[in-house]
């Protein structure tokens, strides 16, 4: 083979490419070519959405850091005040606090999709014969990791500070795993503010509005009761506050079927209706 | 379709795309055939990657039709994506993965294994010359390096019809050499190729047709031979050592090219002139040398010399009568 031991471009000679050892790749397979089915695509970018993550570590602040900021902040601040105690409180909390950090990473979805498909590289992605919606399923899949890293976060500082949880393991997980459905299904809107706003800061400030009052007017830090009934109305029939009662009963050993059929309703009708906007703008863009 | 059609690899009908009230591409009308390098040949904003977009499936057209292998590029798109690749003019790659990562992800979203698409991943690597860089981030690359990769990406599974859109633009020249070599050998294996290019140089190192485009219409369309016998075989161009003396170079140049129009260059010492029609060019070198001889009678002193093919600048001007608007950046052919 010829000289392949260059490191510089400059380097290798004008020969450099070697025409015999191309032609013989060239020489098409006989038979059919082979075609990667939906679930070999999906799965093929969320390895590139790993691979991501391996070689810019620093992505993964958001949810690390992030959420530990978050639950000392708030089991400090409120705790005294709203239950007597940081230990009730965060027995209250964490769940919430779980919920509420999660459905913000999730955000950054629409932010990553924006910023990676200015560039040439879904140029190619379109041009292959592969189940449209896959690229954005991958990333989804990629970020699964990513909400899975900052429930574990979360949930150690929460055992460190004294939440303990009547489910046990199993409650626990049960609630990570609802918590994971509805995020996935939750983040088909970012993928379309991804794909609908034209620069990364308009997806952010678009997004912000979203989730703010979303997570905020919710049952994540207290109880609706003490609320006006105009807004006791909105935060009773939040996907947010379906979803944070659902995964509070899980962990604390309950069976809240009521919030967790709300909450995977919710999750179907969030994917049906911002499935296919995105794959149509996906489609023009 | 018609048994014709299966004969060309790409048929295109009256062909639109607009950008509000911008056409693009404006009723292109083109049949290539299979098996060959067709060059698409136009400056800056020509249209040419509007065009080969449309045909690689990532723009729907505004008007006319379109046919890949007698496939409709809008409804039957999968069909069409299942036998075409294109490398486009920014590098279709991504950047914060390992070039040999970024082979292997593609091999695996065309449908082979984890281990056949590693496999082929390093064949490919190592016969573009890339194995040194396997392991490091593509954005870490050298332009000729991004653009090996991204072909190679673009024949991981050797396609029926390869779009390379301005493949050289911004290469050095051994990088070019590399590019061409490659398209050789890809044509060789019976790939057919659609190359767009800004260099008349490149079109006629590698294409066997040309069609040249200029505002989206096609222009000219036609063998090597006959693009460049509308044009002329060459133009000479001079720099001398004094300015002042241009005018009388003019003059002089003018009798002996048999009236062939010259042209003052922005350069105040320089200027350039079309030479004779003779197809295979050996009748201009002869009024080149004449011309100088000429010129050195004159004592009119000479800093530079050459004689090389028509520009594109110039292509244009004998296809429309006018300069191409956008030619100004369009660079000169060669020396």
């Amino acid at each position: 083979m010829s000289t392949a031991t260059k490191t510089e471009d400059r380097s290798d000679g004008p020969a450099g490419v070697s025409t015999e050892s191309l032609t013989a790749l060239l020489v098409a397979p006989a038979g059919k070519r082979p075609r990667a089915g939906a679930a070999a695509a999906s799965t093929a970018f969320g390895w590139r959405a790993m691979l991501k993550i391996k070689h810019v570590p620093e992505q993964l602040f958001d949810v690390t850091a992030m959420p530990i900021m978050f639950v000392l902040m708030f089991t400090y601040l409120f705790g005294g005040a709203l239950a007597g105690s940081t230990e009730e409180y965060i027995q209250f909390l964490l769940p919430g606090i779980l919920v509420m950090s999660i459905i913000m990473t999730t955000m950054y979805t629409g932010i990553s999709i924006n910023v990676d498909i200015a560039k040439g590289v879904f140029d190619r992605f379109k041009t292959l014969p592969i189940w449209r919606p896959a690229p954005m399923v991958g990333y989804l899949l990629g970020d699964m990791l990513r909400y899975t890293v900052a429930a574990a976060v979360i949930l150690t500082v929460g055992l460190i500070l004294g939440f303990r949880p009547d489910g046990g393991p199993v409650g626990v997980l049960a609630g990570v795993a609802l918590l994971l459905v509805f995020s996935f299904a939750f983040s088909w809107v970012w993928t379309m503010f991804g794909l609908l706003l034209r620069t990364e800061k308009t997806v952010m400030g678009v997004s912000m509005m979203v989730i703010f009052p979303l997570s905020f007017l919710s049952n994540v830090f207290v109880d609706p009761k003490t609320m006006p009934g105009w807004l006791q109305a909105f935060v009773n029939n939040s996907p947010v506050t379906h979803l944070c009662e659902a995964v509070r009963g899980l962990m604390a050993g309950g069976r809240p079927s009521a919030d967790i059929a709300w909450t995977l309703g919710w999750a179907g009708l969030l994917l049906l209706v911002f499935g296919p906007v995105t794959m149509r703008l996906y489609a023009r863009r | 379709m018609t048994a014709g059609s299966s004969a060309a690899a790409i048929e295109t009908e009256g062909l639109v795309k607009t950008y509000g009230d911008k056409r693009a591409v404006d009723g292109i009308d083109l049949v290539i055939p299979q098996g060959m390098v067709y060059g698409v040949l136009g400056p800056n904003g020509a249209g040419k990657t509007t065009f080969v977009k449309m045909l690689a499936t990532l723009l729907r057209p505004d008007g006319g039709q379109a046919r890949v292998f007698g496939r409709d590029v809008v409804r039957e798109a999968d069909e069409v994506r299942a036998r075409v690749s294109l490398t486009g003019q920014y590098a279709s790659l991504d950047e914060d993965l390992t070039g040999a990562e970024n082979l292997v992800l593609l091999g695996r979203l065309l449908g082979h294994g984890k281990k056949a698409a590693r496999e082929r991943a390093a064949q490919m690597l190592q016969a573009f010359v890339l194995t040194e860089a396997a392991d490091r981030q593509v954005k870490t690359y050298s332009g000729g390096m991004r653009r090996r990769l991204d072909i190679a990406a673009s024949i991981l599974n050797t396609p029926d019809l390869l779009f390379l859109d301005e493949p050289t633009t911004g290469l050095d020249p051994r990088s070019r050499n590399q590019v061409w070599e490659i398209v050789r050998a890809i044509v060789g294996q019976g790939t057919t190729v659609l190359l767009t290019t800004q260099y008349l140089d490149e079109a006629d190192q590698l294409a066997s047709r040309i069609a040249v485009i200029d505002s989206g219409k096609v222009i000219a369309e036609g063998t090597k031979g006959e693009l460049k016998a509308s044009v002329g075989a060459g133009s000479v161009h001079l720099r001398l050592r004094d300015a002042a003396q241009r005018p009388d170079a003019e003059r002089v140049l003018e009798l002996c090219l048999d009236g062939m129009p010259v042209q003052l260059d922005p350069d105040p010492f320089a200027l350039t002139a079309r030479v004779g029609a003779g197809a295979d060019g050996s009748g201009a070198a002869e009024l080149a040398s004449r011309a100088l001889a000429e010129l050195a009678r004159a004592h009119i002193a000479v800093d530079t010399f050459s004689l090389g093919q028509p520009s594109l600048d110039e292509v244009f001007l004998a296809l429309t009568g006018d300069g191409a608007g956008s030619g100004r950046s369009v660079q000169e052919a060669m020396a």
